[in-house]
């Protein structure tokens, strides 16, 4: 290096300063290309859900003109919904169904999954594994003799099909918690078993305080399962207007006298925006949820 | 793989050079068996005695007032060589699993790979791409069959000026109502990407730096070091795509109901198994039909199971370690 002149090294600065000038330049590129495909992707994402908004807000001429924009905005769609169908009676109804079957599924799952994870028995990795293929078992084959000892009961139509079950755990809540649950180390219990604790309240005092996230992924994932679901309710409770979740009534939508078609969209903008109000809110329970299972409920 | 990644990211790790002698416990068995129990009488009532009862009910007629009356393989005879209707769902079915199985798994990759790549906003697109895919279903499928909808959906109009001069008829066009319902798929791909997104974020990015000190291009690391990779995660979810496409209900119930299919051009195979079940209460031939399913599903899981010692890697023995 010594022996080269000045100029030699002011040209290969020069160069060098030319290059980071240049990758840079690539760098703000390759950036106005990932955000650009990104933002594309978003609006496509977006639209549906914008469509579903606009609709909602335009009356019933204009929401038949493919139009993009309400003109007049019909805010009055909002409170229209609700004396045109019993939308408010379908939202009850959805709700405690689907506050009922996650405080099941919560009560239910919660006590497998801690045996399987924090005990040692035998018989353990098959019942596991019994388990994991229940997770895989299509509800068809189950189904009909499922709804043959529910008209049994005279159970049909009532929610008490739609609840009763979550109340005998969840496959799939107790592989995601029990996967948790082998996550707090051994020592913890020790400690406590060594200090006389019993193991329920080793179970509800210490794993399950640890355990919160885990806990609240499966509470989320069975709330909106269930308010999520459709055909539970349509072989369960069809029958009974008076049971009507969100799902069934907003299927039946059209086939109801007196409602607009724009109506519609009022009526599923307002059956979506509790999800999505949930989702804000607990995104990160829900993303690490489903990459804790590889799945969603 | 996203298994692991979590547990690394657990608040918990284990010292294991601290842990005390382990004191030999009592297995406490009542505890087990109560704890065990709402698993154990559920998969007794709904899923055990269902399935015996199922199976035994294929070979019967029943229609639930009457008790079954055993008339042998009819049931399977009937599906096979009578019933129109069986060999319609089954290739509709097929149809539908075949195109939107491996689209999924792309439109999955692609929009997961896009979002590892910006600096900045992640969480923001992340979260948008996700949304939909909490959508309730049955409102999801309504807002497609309206925003569709050849005559007054806008979907169409915006179609018309970017320069698509007669836009399909969508879910009125019995040639294309499936491909409505791969959108309306498609649109919702959310958590499938957030698994596949989960196996981007495990790759080394040691071994891009590597493959482009060597020279290796965009596409040439991609599909030599990211395809391989990501193979376990393109297992699972074919596996978890077949499964679900023969269950594929809700979607195409609510469609078909809204357009008026009168061609039954969505008339797939788990809607086969309700209409027999739930409308014709034929439920011993609905059970044949449901044992059909599963024993399709099996074979179809088998094949997969069978050829992914070809095709999937994995970096550190089983994904079901």
């Amino acid at each position: 290096m010594s022996t080269m002149t000045l100029e030699a090294r002011e040209k290969l600065e020069a160069q060098s300063r030319e290059a980071r000038r240049r990758k840079k330049w690539d760098n703000f590129l390759h950036m106005v290309g990932n955000h650009s495909l990104l933002i594309a992707l978003s609006v496509i994402f977006i639209l549906p859900l914008y469509l579903v908004v606009v609709l909602s807000l335009m009356s019933k001429g204009q929401a038949e003109t493919r139009s993009l924009w309400p003109h007049p905005f019909v805010w009055h769609n909002y409170i229209t919904v609700f004396t045109a169908v019993p939308f408010l009676k379908w939202t009850l109804n959805t709700l405690f169904v689907s506050l009922m079957g996650t405080i099941g599924t919560v009560v239910s799952s919660v006590p497998p999954a801690y045996v399987l994870s924090r005990l040692q028995w035998k018989g353990r990795q098959t019942t596991f594994i019994i388990l994991l293929s229940t997770m895989m078992l299509p509800g068809q084959v189950t189904m009909i003799p499922v709804y043959i000892i529910f008209s049994r009961l005279h159970w049909i139509p009532s929610f008490l099909p739609l609840i009763v079950p979550s109340f005998f755990s969840s496959a799939f809540s107790v592989f995601l918690l029990r996967q948790f649950f082998t996550s707090i180390p051994d020592e913890i219990s020790d400690a406590a078993r060594i200090d006389g604790c019993s193991e329920f309240k080793l179970m509800m005092r210490i794993i399950v305080p640890l355990a919160k996230p885990a806990i609240s992924a499966i509470a989320l994932f069975a709330f909106l399962g269930s308010w999520n679901d459709f055909f539970g309710p349509l072989l369960y409770i069809v029958e009974n207007e008076d049971l009507w979740t969100l799902g069934i009534g907003l299927n039946a939508f059209q086939g109801i006298h007196h409602v607009d078609k724009n109506m519609m969209m009022t009526a599923s903008a307002l059956f979506m925006a509790p999800v999505i109000i949930i989702f804000f809110f607990s995104q990160k329970v829900f993303i690490e949820g489903v990459t804790l299972t590889g799945v969603k409920g | 793989m996203s298994q692991a990644r979590v547990m690394a990211s657990s608040p918990f790790k284990k010292k294991g050079e601290l842990a005390p002698p382990r004191k030999k416990l009592k297995v406490p068995r009542l505890f087990i068996f109560l704890c065990m129990s709402p698993w154990l009488f559920g998969i007794l009532f709904f899923t055990a005695y269902p399935m015996v009862s199922s199976f035994y009910q294929s070979f019967t007629k029943f229609n639930l007032i009457e008790s079954p009356k055993w008339v042998g393989l009819e049931n399977f005879h009937r599906m096979f060589f009578e019933d129109s209707d069986f060999w319609l769902s089954l290739k509709n079915t097929v149809w539908i699993s075949v195109i939107s199985i491996p689209l999924r798994i792309a439109f999955a990759m692609f929009t997961a790979w896009v979002l590892t790549k910006p600096k900045r906003g992640k969480n923001i697109y992340r979260t948008i791409f996700f949304l939909p895919s909490m959508v309730p279903t049955v409102a999801a499928t309504m807002a497609f069959t309206y925003i569709f909808n050849p005559a007054y959906g806008p979907i169409n109009r915006m179609l018309e000026t970017i320069g698509i001069k007669e836009p399909p008829f969508w879910f009125l066009d019995p040639k294309w109502s499936k491909w409505g319902l791969i959108l309306l798929g498609l649109w919702g791909i959310g958590d499938t990407m957030i698994i596949f997104l989960a196996g981007l974020l495990d790759v080394p990015t040691s071994l891009y730096e590597a493959a482009s000190l060597e020279g290796a291009s965009g596409w040439q690391s991609f599909r030599y070091i990211t395809l391989p990779l990501m193979t376990p995660v393109i297992f699972f979810s074919t596996v978890t795509g077949v499964i679900g496409s023969f269950q594929y209900f809700t979607q195409a119930y609510v469609a078909s109901g809204q357009v008026n299919d009168y061609s039954h051009s969505m008339y797939f195979y788990a809607t086969h198994i309700y209409f027999s079940a739930f409308r014709a209460y034929e439920m011993g031939y609905a059970s044949a039909l449901a044992w059909v399913l599963l024993v399709i599903t099996l074979l179809c899981t088998l094949v997969i199971l069978k050829t992914q010692k070809r095709w999937v890697h994995y970096p550190n023995g089983s994904l079901f370690k």
